[in-house]
């Protein structure tokens, strides 16, 4: 074969690129069409217009005493109740995760567990999963129709949420530390409390309290998002001034909210490393 | 025989003890100063009306032309959270081209300006975006589709910013010895080590994704938490009920997917 008629610099997957190109706009379209894509819309006059003078109002952020004060009313309070919730998630999970770990069965040193207390552990971890797949906020929705606005509707939504996070998440580090001690303790005649206390915590508490600390950070996030549903917190301050299209409050306020953020990040990192 | 005495529980050498003495105060102060409303919470007339409320939730409505909608919206919401996270995955990977140092010889101008500008889209929730772009991009998906792309943007960014650091450094240092330009470096030695995992990145971002896209319309940007508002405003239980269960059942098909998925994965 003469070497003049090779093409050196052909891409030998080429046809498959096109290929996969092709078919990837084809599945996209709909996609766009249906999520009503259209980013021009932003740039139309009719939302430019608006979207500027809220964009200029945020520039001097809003310093006043009294506002700041405020501000500082509702950062304590999406703390407290993120902190609240997590520690009524850790009461209720603590129980539940307990009930549902199989290495602490008593029936199962024999070989199988029993019927009962497998149907029971089952049914606690199919409870988990649904309290933890409920997102808070809808369970904020909901207490706040129930409970009125205020902060008790994210603190309950927070502990309802969490409660399933934790418990089934005790639960799999629980399972998964070694069986040997726990077996050997209940074996030998100590309850279920007694062999989870010298033989299971001792084994995985690092990992336990890291975890939680970890969703201790998550909740603060999530606290400070409840309250636009009405949950109290910063959330709700920055719904008020965003309805009132009050750029300099809400640029104060998520301000404070990045800080709050970065800073419970920080706490908690170094939390983790203290406490491991 | 000796009998040895347990370990005290509190010493004030023991910096673990401070620090959960100092969590403890920490939650009694937020109980304390919260003022919660145990009496109303827990009251017979509240759990009559959660009683109740339950038992409205247990009659989904099941009218063919509600369900059209149902399903239209929970199409939506998929919609909003792929091309979301598929935005994001691109403006991602633009972000973290100059957020990493990726040899010791690359100056990384912009790496302090675009770590920082990943952070602030990072630390802003998907919903406070929503709330935030419903003034420029009116009601509507596209709202909570700019949303899920400007937090993922953050998060997937970063994510991507640290592996493209932690890449090998042989096969660019090899490339760029021979003469190679950074595009090509990053084309032929960098982005063939690090597919894979931006991938992975991707796909359980955009699993998260679709979560909170469902959620995501209780401020007004479209999809299933839409719908949810505003039946729940309107106080119509039999719709409020379906939507909640098409949202309780898209985010289990989810999770089961993706265990699944991952288990098939590591076998």
């Amino acid at each position: 074969m003469p070497l003049t008629t090779r093409t050196p610099l052909a891409d030998p997957a080429w046809t498959g690129r096109v290929f996969w190109s092709l078919t990837a706009l084809v599945v996209l379209w709909p996609l766009l069409v249906l999520a009503e894509f259209k980013p021009w819309v932003l740039f139309s006059p009719e939302s430019l217009k608006p979207t500027l003078r809220f964009l200029g109002d945020f520039v001097p952020p809003k310093v006043e005493p009294q506002f700041l004060l405020l501000v500082a009313r509702e950062t304590w309070r999406t703390v407290a109740m993120a902190t609240a919730g997590i520690a009524l998630a850790i009461v209720f999970g603590i129980p539940l995760a307990l009930v549902s770990v199989r290495s602490l069965s008593q029936s199962a040193l024999r070989g199988r567990m029993d019927r009962l207390p497998a149907v029971v552990r089952l049914m606690v971890r199919w409870v988990l999963i649904v309290l933890r797949s409920v997102p808070e906020l809808i369970w904020a929705l909901v207490f706040v129709r129930v409970v009125g606005l205020g902060p008790t509707a994210g603190v309950f939504a927070i502990a309802l949420t969490y409660t399933g996070m934790l418990g089934k998440v005790y639960g799999d580090i629980l399972e998964s530390s070694d069986v040997q001690p726990t077996q050997a303790l209940l074996r030998n005649g100590s309850g279920r409390l007694q062999a989870f206390a010298y033989a299971l915590l001792p084994q995985s508490a690092a990992e336990l309290t890291s975890y939680t600390v970890y969703r201790w950070e998550c909740a603060i996030r999530s606290s400070a998002v409840l309250g636009f549903v009405g949950a109290g917190g910063l959330g709700q301050l920055m719904d008020g001034s965003m309805k009132m299209f009050s750029g300099s409050e809400v640029s104060t306020i998520l301000l404070v909210f990045v800080a709050l953020v970065a800073f419970a990040d920080q706490v908690s990192a170094w939390l983790r490393k203290a406490l491991a | 025989m000796t009998r040895q005495l347990p370990p005290a529980l509190f010493s004030a050498r023991c910096r673990a003890c401070w620090l959960m003495l100092a969590m403890l105060v920490l939650v009694v102060a937020s109980f304390y100063s919260l003022e919660l409303q145990w009496a109303k919470f827990l009251s017979m007339e509240a759990l009559g009306k959660m009683g109740r409320f339950v038992a409205e939730l247990l009659h989904p409505s099941l009218e063919p032309a509600f369900l059209r909608k149902l399903g239209f919206a929970t199409l939506e919401t998929l919609a909003m959270s792929a091309v979301g996270t598929l935005l994001a995955c691109i403006a991602g990977f633009l972000l973290a081209l100059p957020a990493a140092r990726t040899h010791a010889a690359d100056r990384a101008r912009g790496r302090g300006a675009a770590r920082m500008l990943l952070n602030a889209l990072r630390s802003i929730p998907e919903l406070v975006w929503a709330a935030l772009l419903l003034i420029s991009a009116g009601l509507g998906p596209l709202a909570g589709t700019l949303a899920l792309a400007l937090h993922t943007t953050g998060v997937l960014g970063r994510l991507m910013a640290e592996s493209l650091e932690n890449t090998a450094e042989a096969p660019a240092f090899a490339l760029r010895l021979r003469g190679a330009g950074p595009v090509q470096v990053l084309l032929y030695a960098t982005l063939p080590q690090v597919l894979p995992q931006l991938l992975s990145y991707t796909l359980y971002r955009w699993e998260n994704n679709i979560r909170a896209a469902a959620v995501l319309g209780v401020v007004g940007a479209g999809g299933l938490g839409e719908m949810l508002a505003f039946h729940l405003g309107l106080f119509q239980m039999p719709q409020t009920s379906s939507v909640l269960l098409a949202m309780l059942v898209l985010v289990a098909l989810v999770d089961g997917l993706s265990s699944w998925s991952r288990r098939v994965m590591a076998r």
